[in-house]
């Protein structure tokens, strides 16, 4: 494998992240919570925000313990330890943005099963050590985010017509609630998983 | 009884958890291939969720909170989750090898399928009783079912069909899937 003996610096790190290893564009995962939340980028941001919290965190752990942790258990082991952060995640928002919390639902607590975490920890962090952990951590979380936040401008925009919860349309403007529906989350997010997978292969024919 | 009978109604129908609630779209997308395996896949996560919620109620009610530890639910729950799921992998290795390995790897993925985790951390959130939690695991995982097994029939009909080169995969799935939810939401009033 080519990509195991790249080494690994930040710039790459980061670029992964953001472009070439994008959680949602790329590896497709955790697409629950992003066509669940993706209604507004107040949403899009409380929820980037929370993952790569709980994302940093655990790689972090998970890189430190990645040596007493014996391979048979490590999956529920490192279950135990997302859901320890996912709860404080939890609580905390709870306490201090209650509005969040409650747009957000179920799916702060389910940030558990969301495989983008558990897909780092057995990738990543069981493997690097903590320092890389880290900033892995943080660029996926930053590139979950940045999808979230394209998804649901695009969603907020059209269907309800403001960005931020600011009109920005001009009067009149009458919102697509189609595009805030549930439909729309899933045609929306087809075609820019489309777009993403045409605009990849018009690279790779230039590169060859 | 008509309480339970609109609980059914709504949680396969009205709210169903793939199109509405948008849980369980990893393995939605991910086993939709085959109808076969599609509904193999559905019977396995409707299995699952039943016991799920008949395992978790009491666990709340008898265990956390007599201790004043509900916090500790998404803990408890998912812990419970992946021993359930284990105990169903062996089950399944030992009697029905055959949907074993049709399921192959999706099978410990159930533990991390939202729907399972969802409607455990649902049950409690709406004060569900012991029969309505159970009723609402086992209508949500046929919710479920019903979708992933007529995604799984569009989608076997795509081999068949030129679909244009970066839309083939994912993508034309979601798309299926969309349009599967519109119709779903006609069933209700506003969508």
């Amino acid at each position: 494998m080519k990509k195991e003996n790249e080494k690994l610096t930040v710039g790459k790190i980061f670029r992964d992240g953001l472009l070439d290893q994008n959680p949602i564009f790329v590896q497709l995962l955790g697409m629950c919570s992003t066509l669940a939340i993706s209604t507004s980028v107040i949403n899009a941001l409380g929820m980037g925000g929370s993952v790569t919290f709980v994302l940093i965190l655990s790689n972090l752990f998970i890189s430190v313990l990645r040596n007493l942790i014996p391979s048979k258990i490590r999956i529920a082991s490192y279950i135990v330890i997302i859901a320890g952060f996912v709860t404080v995640v939890d609580m905390v928002l709870q306490a201090y943005i209650p509005s969040l919390a409650a747009s957000l639902g179920l799916f702060i607590p389910l940030i558990v099963v969301n495989c983008i975490i558990l897909a780092r920890a057995e990738s990543f962090a069981s493997k690097n050590k903590p320092l890389p952990s880290v900033l892995d951590g943080l660029a996926m979380g930053l590139g979950f985010t940045v999808a979230l936040v394209i998804i649901s401008a695009i969603r907020e925009l059209f269907g309800n017509g403001t960005l931020l919860g600011f009109a920005v349309m001009p009067e009149g403007y009458s919102p697509a609630v189609l595009v805030i529906s549930p439909v729309g989350g899933f045609l929306i997010l087809g075609a820019l998983i489309a777009l993403v997978q045409w605009f990849r292969a018009r690279k790779k024919d230039k590169e060859d | 009884m008509g309480n339970i009978f609109l609980l059914a109604i709504t949680a396969i129908l009205l709210e169903n958890f793939v199109f509405v609630k948008f849980y369980g779209i990893c393995p939605f997308l991910g086993v939709s291939q085959k109808s076969d395996t599609a509904v193999g896949m559905g019977l396995a996560v409707t299995f699952t969720m039943t016991i799920a919620s008949a395992l978790t109620w009491p666990l709340y009610y008898f265990v956390l909170v007599p201790l004043g530890i509900e916090y500790l639910e998404t803990i408890a729950f998912i812990l419970l989750i992946a021993c359930l799921v284990q105990f169903i992998e062996m089950f399944l290795q030992k009697a029905i090898p055959s949907l074993y390995s049709a399921l192959g790897i999706y099978l410990p993925l159930i533990t991390t399928n939202c729907a399972v985790l969802g409607v455990a951390l649902l049950n409690i959130q709406q004060g569900y009783n012991f029969l309505e939690s159970v009723v609402y695991g086992c209508c949500a995982g046929l919710g479920f079912l019903l979708a992933i097994f007529l995604l799984s029939l569009i989608r076997e009909r795509f081999d068949f069909a030129d679909i244009p080169k970066p839309f083939r995969g994912i993508p034309i799935a979601l798309i299926a899937g969309g349009l599967l939810a519109l119709a779903f939401s006609g069933l209700r009033l506003n969508f």
